[in-house]
């Protein structure tokens, strides 16, 4: 085998922030038209290496070469004049615009600055490739996060690249959708595109790239092609020990005839729900199992009182709640944590503290009046509980990494033991320790008496830590199913059943 | 963020990052200090205790509005109906004072700006409208109001029982700048140390958070509307006991003069963060420009001139340090 030649090389860098050292000593060779993955748990520097090749950090030591060529100061613009796209894990798009005007911002077809249109021509023959299907005229802010992404990924496509580097691309699209994306990075790679592939799931990694290299702790743990690595290998290297997958086990589920904490009849919503039935009782964990889009983030936010209920009955311990507004909802111990931590969540220009009281002020104040030494205990106590890094009440919850970020949103329901949790994408762009935390709180909880509603796009998540499950499809649920009988495979043919489609509605994509 | 960088070995390199962080930090505090001394060498006049209070004094109706303003930006509003609002209270209370009872009058200031900013906050949140729009109409609604009060004429006020807000002392303190520290004091208390202060920071950081975790985000934005038109009702009462003079056009360009003051001290006009104590220091930093070129005898032109350039030196500083 000649020696291939090497699109990106990267040589002893090194990169500190405000005195922390995130990145030593770092080199790494990536592969032209090779698809490279890098894996971590949060903070072992992945992101961060991307950052630096892609001109969005400079290295504080060591060098980057590109096309054999060592760059030194280098910013987002100079990268992208060098054929090197990022897409990133926060989505930076012009929400205010279209898909259209996204996708080609910067390089409209133009004469001398004057927009001349085109661009839906070149918008459909990049659609050739990408096999998307977004509608060009949608505005962005109009689409829901998985849909963002492929904005944003179509954006890179659309520069011609000749790297592209994704930081955790699939962490919003479901199976099938990742598929896709997996399908069009392999049509780039025929092209002879470098593909930087930054992410969480280890399965998505096996089947996809060519080779890996594993970080921990800001350094190079070892790269090597993707052949000779397992699930457990690459796991082992990332945590620096061996260690297994492993789902907790559930506690018992409560009797059926123990009254549910929330029940809904035949509701329908004002965000195009219809027929849905759901109930759950205090210590059952209830999942929601259906495609993005399917109305499983709108279920969790009609029970909490954000969306209006048009018909129906909504009951809360047999009580009709059918105008419930959701200051009653948290009032009534429901609580929500939403799919989107930075956007609906924290208050990022606060620290740990008021986040983690925001939803229970009542609780540590007097006609008003905080007591600050009530609330430094418990925030103290559900830092230590979750074991949150830093482990500081007024850490900048802005600067987190995402899994400290969720433990942070998960304590201030944690705080004040709610009766109902409802959890949407709970592990969403979260490492492998603090997922595993997550996890073992959900279980926590609901051996605590805690109603829970899990709502996740993994639906072998969903599977393995819910008793009980309902399946929906195009805002509808439609099945009732026992989560410990079920495997992912028989859930998927279920809905496309339902959606009057194959079961294997994009063979063949996944070449 | 660590100011003491303790490494291990001799670094000769300027610390950008913590100096930026620090003049965002503090900048406002340093400049008033280098002002204080600079004017103290200048100047045998200048650091006495009478022309120090004067400029408290001066003031007081200012940095009153700016202290409840503060709220209204960190909840992530804005308004612009302060200076109207202190136009009608002016009025209002000066009618009062000569017609019916000069305590009533003091006391009618306060709520009817109150009532006035309680009305902005409805308006603001019962149709979704921007606090910038809203008030922006409001506030000509709000001055046309003063001129039909008055029928367009000034209101002399010379009634003893009513003029020691803004003109008596306690010992060398002027009751306004008591007034100012005491209503300083409530709204920083509020601020910092009630549920309701932890709401306005909620909402203006991050409001679909807030609602998200059940605050009543509506209820908070009108709360912190009827604060700033109280403290600008107060101000105007406190500013027609001084002149013994209502007039319907007193107070124009006051809005701009609070919000440029509230900036300048540091708190961020996205929302989210601040304190009132950098606003008053915003207050007395444009106060102590002004109270300079008086003493130094410059010609008053190159007052605004300086004061615009110190707020674009200011807010640069506060961007640049926020950048990563």
């Amino acid at each position: 085998m000649t020696e291939p030649e090497i699109a990106v090389r990267v040589r002893g860098v090194a990169k500190s922030f405000g005195g922390t050292r995130i990145l030593n000593d770092i080199t790494i060779d990536f592969i032209k038209g090779a698809v490279h993955a890098l894996v971590g748990e949060n903070g072992a520097g992945k992101s961060s290496v991307g950052k630096i090749i892609g001109g969005y950090y400079s290295a504080d030591e060591g060098t980057v070469e590109i096309d054999g060529e060592a760059v030194t100061r280098f910013s987002p613009r100079d990268a992208l004049q060098r054929g090197i796209a990022m897409i990133h894990q926060e989505l930076q798009l012009v929400p205010e615009l279209t898909v259209l005007q996204n996708v080609f911002l910067g390089q409209e077809t133009n004469r001398g600055g004057v927009l001349v249109g085109g661009d839906l021509g070149r918008f459909r023959t990049l659609e050739e490739t990408c096999e998307f299907g977004l509608d060009p005229h949608a505005k962005v802010a109009s689409l829901r996060i998985a849909e963002r992404q492929k904005v944003e990924i179509m954006r890179a496509v659309a520069r011609d690249a000749s790297v592209i580097i994704m930081d955790e691309p699939t962490s919003s699209l479901t199976e099938d959708e990742a598929d896709r994306l997996h399908a069009l990075i392999a049509r780039l790679k025929s092209r002879g595109t470098t593909v930087i592939y930054v992410s969480h799931f280890l399965d998505h990694i096996l089947a996809n790239c060519d080779r890996v290299t594993i970080m921990r702790d800001g350094a190079v743990i070892r790269t090597a092609p993707v052949e000779g690595e397992t699930k457990q290998s690459l796991v082992d290297s990332m945590l620096g020990q061996a260690s297994e997958i492993i789902w907790p086990d559930l506690p018992a589920p409560p009797a059926h005839d123990v009254t549910p904490i929330a029940q809904m009849h035949d509701v329908a919503t004002t965000a195009g729900l219809r027929d849905i039935n759901v109930s759950i009782r205090p210590g059952e964990i209830v999942g929601l199992i259906g495609l993005v889009g399917s109305g499983r983030t709108e279920v969790g936010r009609a029970l909490f009182g954000a969306d209006r209920i048009l018909r129906g009955n909504y009951t809360i311990d047999g009580v009709p709640r059918n105008n419930l507004a959701i200051h009653e909802a948290v009032k009534s111990g429901i609580a929500l944590v939403p799919e989107d931590r930075r956007k609906e969540g924290l208050v990022l220009t606060q620290t740990t503290r008021p986040n983690v009281s925001l939803a229970s002020l009542d609780r540590i104040s007097r006609l008003g009046v905080l007591n600050a030494r009530t609330e430094r205990d418990r925030v103290s106590a559900m830092i230590r509980h979750f074991g949150i890094v830093p482990a500081r009440v007024d850490g900048e919850v802005a600067f987190y990494s995402g899994g400290n970020q969720q433990k942070v949103l998960l304590s201030k329901w944690a705080v004040d033991k709610p009766r109902l949790l409802i959890l949407d994408e709970p592990s969403r762009g979260v490492d492998i320790g603090a997922r595993q935390r997550i996890h073992e709180f959900i279980v926590e909880m609901a051996a605590a008496g805690v109603g829970i509603l899990l709502i996740s796009s993994e639906i072998e998540e969903v599977i393995n830590l819910s008793h009980r499950g309902y399946l929906m499809s195009e805002g509808r649920i439609f099945e009732e199913v026992n989560c410990r009988e079920l495997t992912v495979q028989d859930a998927l043919n279920r809905i496309f059943r339902e959606q009057g489609q194959d079961a294997h509605p994009h063979e063949g994509v996944t070449a | 963020m660590s100011a003491t960088n303790t490494s291990d070995k001799p670094v000769f390199r300027i610390d950008w990052i913590s100096i930026g962080n620090f003049a965002r930090q503090y900048g406002v505090l340093v400049i008033i200090g280098a002002l204080l001394i600079g004017l103290s060498f200048a100047s045998e006049n200048f650091f006495t205790a009478r022309n120090l209070l004067n400029i408290l004094n001066q003031s007081a109706p200012l940095a009153i509005i700016a202290c409840a303003l503060t709220l209204v930006i960190i909840g992530g509003g804005f308004d612009l109906s302060t200076g109207a609002i202190f136009g009608v209270a002016s009025v209002a209370a000066g009618w009062l004072a000569v017609n019916v009872d000069p305590y009533l009058a003091i006391l009618a200031g306060p709520v009817i700006g109150i009532m006035l900013g309680g009305i902005n906050g409805l308006i603001i949140t019962g149709f979704g409208v921007h606090s910038f729009l809203v008030t922006l109409a409001t506030s000509l609604v709000y001055r046309g109001v003063a001129i039909l009060i008055t029928g367009g004429s000034l209101i002399p006020v010379r009634i003893a029982e009513f003029s020691w807000l803004g003109r008596e002392r306690i010992g060398i303190v002027n009751v306004a700048v008591i007034v100012l520290l005491l209503f300083m004091a409530l709204m920083t208390f509020l601020l910092n140390q009630t549920t309701f202060g932890r709401k306005v920071f909620a909402v203006g950081g991050n409001e679909e958070a807030a609602i998200l975790s059940g605050i009543r985000t509506k209820l908070v934005k009108i709360m912190t509307f009827c604060l700033s038109g109280g403290a600008a009702g107060l101000a105007g009462v406190i500013s027609v006991s001084r002149i013994s003079m209502a007039e319907p056009q007193a107070g124009v360009g006051m809005e701009l003069e609070a919000i440029a003051a509230v900036i300048l001290g540091g708190t961020s006009i996205m929302g989210g963060s601040g304190a009132v104590w950098r606003s008053v220091s915003g207050v007395l930093l444009i106060a102590l420009i002004g109270n300079g070129f008086n003493i130094l005898n410059v010609n008053p032109f190159f007052k605004d001139l300086t004061t615009g350039v110190i707020i674009v030196i200011a807010v640069a500083l506060a961007a640049s340090a926020r950048r990563r």
